[in-house]
């Protein structure tokens, strides 16, 4: 996976993608030192206590929400899904970078992923959680959501296997496991280097039970390399499955503003756009004061700003299209959901989700921007904000104004629509806390790679070989 | 009561239980208790232990609330009360069930009872389904002369009948009282009456019709000369009486034949749903507009109110015309047929165009045609209208005339006003309320030395003794000495007349659940019968006057709910020559407060009914409140600007001033309403209502005096009041022909004709193309699809919904409500957009602001045979039965919302929360044991009463046949008064709803989304008269929106 660059005499215009003056060793205590040997910081404990004091609200709405019923939201009839979907759509598409960054760009040997890999893949796994909360919950009786999962029962009854829905819980599901899967098998080295590296035995002996009796073995790696390049063959399928699912919910539906074919690409470029937001949200900030600068260099800022611009393109294509189709299908209630979407009583949320998701992301296509972290801090909120209402505009704007003009009604969110969404960002943030203190965030053996001593040099094979390949956690027999 | 008078108490009747045993010797059984202790000491024992059970058979279940306490009471006398009552309560009388004689009683199968609702004094007809013992459901007597329909008003009586609200006993200042004290108190201070002759007794009743009422009074009049009888209600016919009397010298009471008019001018008449035979009035007169089999001919109505009402909404031209200026539109009708009635006041243009051409058709229709005047119209409109009908030779063929109904023919303002005057002046010792709640909805009486107001409250405080007879311990019951908690109709016994004099008997199916007494009751006990039931009061009051054989003619009577051919007769009356000479002078008006009964909690009477208050108000689909209702020029001529956002609920107020009285309320913009005028509803703002309905909206009697009654104009002012409220609306208004969008943005779209949600033509279009109404829509052809389609054999059930006949009177909904036992849910609720009716009138209005037409279409689930919502439930919760419906399984429900959010029509109902009552006793009662009472978290909707299917084809089967046309009956189709709802079997070409499915006015609601609903509609047709501008219906759109492949019908 080592580049070849410099033995074509070429040489690399842009920036490295790790910092210079690393070898195998201080680059393992850099990272892995975040984990075993930095105390608490107060800008921890302080991020954290109010991440999880966010995440006790969630706790208590859940259990409102269980006690009295979903009516203590503002869904009503017609809207009928509200907050609830839109968050569930909102994070299952945050979580849509992680898998692409570890799964496709892997695939597509992009190396410069290996810093933001692990970090990315954490969050699609906190987003997923997140999300899954909605659908779990948002149901009249959460006590037998069990039944939406083809299980044989004594009532001999099966679920509809036309309804979106059940693909819904198949796709997410899957999506899920295979993340967390992926997630886990990617840590299994570092884990090994972890246990090695440790001073304390407790955490050698936890470390030692994560890390699987991992010893650096050729043959561990050369198993853990095929088997996490299956689990990216698997993964990539779903970055475009899952977000195409979670579009049939609507596009099978016949509301107008719901039932159109151009869901599926367009769900899913949102949630690459949205995930890549949020990796820079989130990572901007980690990366600072975890001083990781060398680690998550401004290549890899810059790489992401270009996915966010082109996924972004998609969507605003997605949005001109659905334009373009109400107005040539010469459908009455087509070209009313866009009438009512551009100038009805929501008209600006739409305006306001153009600007967030078309007009300010257009600020990356200059250099200099994609280059200041604030800027691309800022834009990356607009995105969250502006992927959100782009949920809002579809699921709730929809519904509030369909066929029969009798039952339209507007809509308005309760408190508790408003502490479950921010509950479950309370919730993320607290897991992504604990990740970022127990977890190496960085990839260790991933990024030894990309070490110049770990370029593998003809006549040095053998002598690498012996000294332990790669790894820094150089396995220790007979320990 | 010390230890040692308990010990004596209870001795004796402990010997007299035991002496009971002993005296039954060998093999001489008691079954129970019951039997062993039924003697009277020990009841009387219980009565004075536990006043709160006014009567020993008062079963503790219906008595709530029951706190621990109570509680532990009621189980320490269980022997009494649990051991020792029995769980059937039919009345110990005999009643006959209407038509299956139940062998005995058959558990689980309902029966019917024939009885009679009074209101505003007038019977309607009515069958009462009774399940084990317990009244459920209010259908209409279909063999009455008010025929089948029902209101809304009867439809909820049945949830009054358990509120547990009610009153629940006899009280003497506050305190719980027996009957016998009630009786000894009452006693000495008629004694106190009889040496005055009883000069100083008042009886004050509201409106009566009942003939053994009347028979009742007359004996105590005989023993009280001196006394007087008063009778008020809000809902007076104070005009018509006055004006029958103006134009012909006599009272009279006007019946209208609606079946033979071809042209109807209403004068400010709501005629179709509210008043004395609303529900005969509605059929009758829809019979005339059916169109079916080909007809092409409909009778015509012109409608000049002042208030939107749903007659005004059906009518072919409708004018709004202030209150005030309907009698000069009337006189100008009147010359225009050359009947001198007086100069008109100033009319507009229009007003005066329409009155040329009405009087013009009225002319080319004499014979055929009638005018009919608002109730609360002044005197001089009716003596107009009588003039006119006796001028074009209505009477005998449109209207006849008879004697009143009314067993005290007064004017009812008058009357309160000399009841408020004597009691001022203390010349009443002893005023009895026989029902009505004056306390609350008398109006202001001025002083007639000082011109200073009096209210009635402060006058009968002069009163020595009050007694009050009331269904609730309301308002007028706070203020009386004595409370009497009276019977529900459907508890006690009693007869009343219907609108054309037929004697109808109040057949009760229950005897009373709190012991309560009625009129008669009260009656005989002042005319000094005490102890005779009110059973035998009405028979033997009949026993006289139905002939020789009496006891089956009884029998006939009870069976069928109303003496036959005991209709009054017409009397021959003859216009007065100088009838134009007593005409008072139009009053010059500037602006006008015009008071109107509610339509869903009438004067306020029903406040207490949640079914009512939850019933959105026909037109503006306001739910819970009262307000003022104003035409958007004269809002924003003061300063109030029409909402931005159609009903988001904030409503701005408005400041009412009438002689210096003063009330703030929320201002309502409506469509249609004559501008310088006020509609505020009676009903609201009460005190002492119950815990549903007290300090709900405003109190407008405040305003209300008795002069002007009802269309106050005299130091009239509206002013901008500070502040908003919130008014819980379940429709937000909307054109249907335009979005409300202003935007050129798309090309096509623009308007919302294009949906075809309703299709309406005039007549003249209608006769020249039948399918006229269909221009323009589309609807996807049955070839379309590549799946075979699914053949349903047997039953295939359907619907046709004639919206020409519909009058949006909301009695479906309510019978929905009541049938399928659907839950309220209250204001905030509501305002949500969480109520949970399964079927609900949506209202459309076509055209501007200042006089829009308005159409009705009920909507309820569809039944698509490709339904939306089966594809998308993700557990099979929904899906379609072999006979074409859609069904809903509660059990297996998640409660996803995306059936509901996938439905075109909105139709489906989600359970937020736990809204079904699940702990109140007494209201476990009102439910239908048939239909399931839905848990949080489930969707429900419509479901063509499937019980009902269920029970015809369960019948059929055991008699092997198939299910009759007709036999099943929706609760919205039995309910309806105009027949508009007609359900039955589509595979049975003979059946009515096959027929209508093949109507050309026959069309789908979103036909071209390709749900192939099993519920149609037959598109409405208005009669316009082409000199009033002619076809407004569907002509306009003509030519646009030709969908490609448009497949008619």
């Amino acid at each position: 996976m080592a580049d070849k660059i410099e033995n074509n005499g070429y040489v690399d215009p842009r920036p490295p993608v790790i910092g210079p003056g690393y070898t195998f060793e201080t680059l393992t205590s850099k990272i892995a030192d975040v984990v075993l040997m930095r105390r608490f910081q107060k800008g921890w404990i302080f991020g954290f206590g109010i991440a999880f004091l966010l995440a006790l609200v969630l706790f208590n709405t859940i259990a409102y929400l269980v006690l009295k019923g979903v009516g203590i939201w503002g869904n009503s009839v017609p809207v009928g899904w509200a907050f609830d979907i839109i968050n569930f759509v909102w994070w299952i598409g945050i979580g849509h970078a992680g898998t692409l960054i570890s799964a496709i760009l892997l695939l597509l040997r992009q190396s410069w992923r290996n810093s933001i890999n692990r970090f990315a893949e954490a969050m699609t796994l906190f987003a997923v959680a997140c999300a899954g909360l909605f659908p779990a919950l948002h149901t009249g009786r959460p006590w037998v959501d069990y039944w939406l999962f083809p299980y044989p029962n004594t009532m001999g009854m099966w679920p509809n296997f036309r309804s979106p829905l059940m693909w819904d819980v198949f796709a997410v599901s899957t999506y899920a496991t295979v993340s967390a899967i992926f997630w886990f098998i990617g840590l299994i080295p570092d884990f090994g280097t972890m246990r090695d590296t440790a001073k304390q035995p407790w955490q050698r002996a936890i470390f030692g039970i994560l890390s699987m009796g991992w010893r650096g073995d050729a043959k561990h790696w050369h198993r853990y390399e095929s088997a996490y390049l299956l689990l990216a063959g698997l993964s990539t399928p779903l970055v475009l499955s899952v977000h195409s699912i979670v579009s049939f919910d609507f596009s099978v539906g016949i509301i107008p503003g719901w039932h159109a074919t151009i869901f599926p690409p367009y769900f899913v470029a949102g949630a690459v756009y949205a995930g890549f937001a949020m990796v820079l949200t989130i990572g901007i900030p980690v990366r600072k004061f975890y001083n990781l600068e060398d680690f998550i260099t401004i290549r890899h800022i810059r790489n992401m700003c270009k996915v966010m611009l082109a996924t972004g393109l998609i969507v605003g294509y997605g949005y001109l299209m659905e334009l373009f189709f109400a107005w040539y299908s010469g459908n009455t209630y087509e070209q009313f959901m866009m009438k009512n979407r551009m100038f009805g009583p929501y008209g600006y949320m739409y305006w306001l989700l153009i600007l967030c998701n078309i007009l300010v992301p257009q600020l990356l296509w200059v250099k200099k921007y994609r280059d200041n972290l604030l800027v691309v801090f800022v834009v990356s909120m607009f995105i969250n904000v502006g992927m959100w209402l782009e949920r809002f505009v579809i699921i709730v704007m929809s519904l509030h104004r369909d066929f029969l003009p009798s039952s339209w009604r507007m809509y308005s969110p309760s408190l508790f629509d408003f502490s479950m969404f921010f509950g479950t960002i309370g919730l993320f943030l607290t897991l992504m806390f604990l990740f970022l203190r127990f977890v190496p965030i960085i990839p260790m053996f991933e990024m030894k790679v990309m070490l110049p001593q770990a370029k593998v040099e003809e006549g040095d094979e053998a002598a690498q070989k012996e000294k332990g390949t790669l790894g820094g956690a150089v396995p220790q027999f007979g320990d | 009561m010390s230890h040692q008078d308990h010990h004596h108490d209870i001795e004796p009747i402990r010997e007299e239980i035991e002496q009971a045993a002993r005296g039954r010797s060998g093999r001489e059984f008691w079954r129970s208790l019951e039997e062993l202790a039924d003697t009277d000491r020990f009841r009387e024992f219980l009565h004075r232990e536990f006043p709160a059970l006014n009567a020993p058979e008062t079963d503790p279940s219906l008595l709530d609330p029951t706190g621990r306490r109570n509680f532990m009471k009621l189980m320490s006398a269980s022997l009494a009360l649990a051991g020792l009552t029995a769980c059937t309560r039919q009345p110990k009388e005999k009643v006959i069930p209407y038509v299956k004689v139940p062998e005995g009683l058959v558990p689980g199968k309902s029966s019917f009872y024939a009885t009679a609702m009074t209101l505003g004094g007038v019977a309607q007809g009515l069958l009462v389904e009774s399940n084990e013992g317990r009244p459920t459901k209010i259908e209409g007597n279909p063999d009455h002369p008010t025929r089948g329909g029902t209101d809304v008003f009867a439809q909820a009586s049945v949830l009054s009948l358990y509120d547990p609200d009610r009153s629940q006993s006899v009280t003497y200042l506050g305190d719980v009282r027996t009957w016998g004290d009630f009786l000894n108190g009452f006693r000495s201070a008629l004694d106190g009456q009889r040496t005055k002759q009883g000069n100083g007794l008042r009886i004050l009743s509201e409106t009566v019709t009942s003939p053994t009422f009347a028979e009742q009074m007359r004996k105590v009049m005989a023993q009280f000369p001196q006394a007087k009888w008063h009778t008020y209600e809000p809902a007076s016919r104070d005009g018509a009486r006055a004006g029958a009397v103006l134009a012909f010298g006599e009272t009279a009471n006007a019946v209208y034949r609606f079946e033979n008019a071809s042209v109807v001018l209403s004068l400010d008449a709501d005629f179709l749903t509210n008043g004395p035979g609303a529900t005969r009035y509605a059929r009758d007169f829809m019979s005339r507009r059916r169109l079916t089999d080909g007809a092409t001919e409909m009778n015509r109505l012109y409608m000049v109110e002042s208030t939107m009402t749903t007659t005004g909404a059906k009518a072919d031209h409708r004018l709004p015309l202030r209150a005030v200026e309907v009698d000069s539109f009337a006189r100008t009708v009147a010359a225009g047929l050359g009947i001198n009635a007086g100069a008109p006041g100033a009319l507009s243009a229009e007003a005066k165009k329409m009155a040329d051409v009405v009087a013009r058709d009225l002319k080319a229709s004499a014979g055929k045609a009638v005018v009919i005047a608002g109730e609360h119209q002044s005197p001089a409109v009716h003596a107009i209208a009588n003039a006119i009908n006796s001028s074009l030779g209505a009477i005998g063929n449109t209207v006849i005339y008879t004697a009143p109904i009314e067993a005290n023919p007064v004017d009812q303002a008058g009357s309160i006003t000399e009841l408020v005057r004597d009691m001022n002046a203390e010349r009443v010792d002893l005023l009895i309320i026989l029902g009505g709640n004056p306390v609350y909805n008398a109006p202001i009486v001025k002083d007639e030395r000082t011109g200073k107001d009096l209210s009635f409250l402060d006058a009968m405080k002069k009163v020595g003794v009050r007694v009050h007879l009331g269904l609730y311990n309301d308002e007028t019951a706070e203020h009386c000495q004595w409370h009497v908690a009276e019977s529900h109709y459907l508890e006690g016994w009693s007869d009343a007349l219907a609108y054309d004099g037929t004697a109808s008997i109040v057949q009760p199916l229950i005897q009373p659940l709190y012991g309560g007494k009625n009129g008669h009751d009260i009656l005989a006990v002042m005319g000094n019968e005490p102890g005779i039931p009110a059973y035998e009061i009405i028979r033997n009051y009949w026993k006289t006057r139905l002939g020789a054989d009496f006891e089956t003619s009884w029998k006939q009577a009870l069976h069928d709910g109303f003496i036959p051919n005991s209709a009054l007769t017409a009397k021959p009356v003859t216009l007065k020559a100088d009838f134009a000479a007593s005409l008072p002078a139009v009053p010059n008006v500037a602006q006008e407060i015009v008071f109107r009964i509610d339509p869903t909690v009438h004067d306020g009477r029903f406040a207490n009914n949640s079914w009512l208050q939850e019933l959105p108000k026909p037109i503006n689909k306001v739910t819970w409140d009262n307000f003022a209702i104003i035409s958007s020029k004269t809002a924003s001529s003061i300063g109030l600007s029409p909402k931005e956002e159609p009903n988001h609920t904030q409503a701005k107020m408005l400041k009412l001033v009438h002689e210096g009285r003063e009330l703030t309320l929320p201002a309502w913009i409506q469509p249609g309403h004559p501008d310088d005028s006020v509609t505020v509803y009676l009903g609201y703002g009460r005190s002492r209502a119950g815990s549903v309905g007290t300090k709900l909206g405003f109190n407008t009697y405040t305003l209300r005096t008795a002069e002007t009654a009802f269309v106050a104009h005299s130091g009239v002012k509206f002013e901008i009041g500070s502040g908003s409220y919130e008014l819980a609306s379940t429709q937000e208004h909307f054109a249907i022909d335009t979005s409300g969008i202003k935007s050129d943005f798309m090309i096509a779209g623009e308007d919302l004709t294009a949906r075809h949600i309703l299709r309406s033509a005039s007549l003249e279009e209608y006769s020249h193309d039948t399918h006229v109404l269909h221009h323009g829509a589309h609807k996807p052809g049955k070839e379309l699809t590549v799946f075979p389609h699914w053949k349903y054999d047997g039953y295939s059930w359907g619907m046709a919904i004639d919206l020409n006949a519909c009058v949006g009177c909301n009695a479906c909904v309510v019978a929905c409500q009541s049938e399928n036992n659907i839950a309220v849910v209250g204001k905030e609720l509501v305002a949500k957009g969480r109520i949970m009716h399964w079927l609900r009138i949506d209202t459309y209005f076509k055209g501007g602001v200042v006089n829009p037409e308005v159409y009705f279409q009920p909507m309820m689930c569809q039944q698509c045979e490709n339904a939306p919502c089966e594809v998308v439930c993700p557990v099979n919760a929904t899906v379609h039965d072999a006979e074409g419906l859609n069904v809903q399984v509660y059990n297996r429900c998640v409660g996803t919302r995306y059936c509901s959010n996938n439905c075109p029509y909105k139709v489906r109902r989600f359970n937020y929360l736990l809204y079904g009552d699940w702990e109140t006793p007494s209201l476990k009662n009102v439910r239908n044991p048939e239909v399931t009472i839905r848990s949080r978290g489930v969707m429900e909707k419509c479901t063509f009463c499937t019980q009902r299917i269920q029970a015809a084809k369960i019948e059929a089967e055991k008699q092997n046949r198939p299910v009759r046309d007709g036999e099943i009956q929706t609760a919205c189709q039995t309910a309806c008064p105009t027949e508009a709802i007609i359900f039955g079997n589509l595979n049975d070409p003979a059946s009515r709803v096959a027929k209508l499915k093949n109507e050309p006015r026959n069309y789908d609601v979103l036909a071209d989304l390709n749900t192939r609903p099993r519920a149609s509609y037959l598109g409405p047709i208005r009669n316009s008269n082409s000199e009033l501008g002619g076809a407004k219906g569907h002509g306009d759109s003509h030519g646009g929106q030709q969908a490609g492949g448009a497949n008619h019908g």
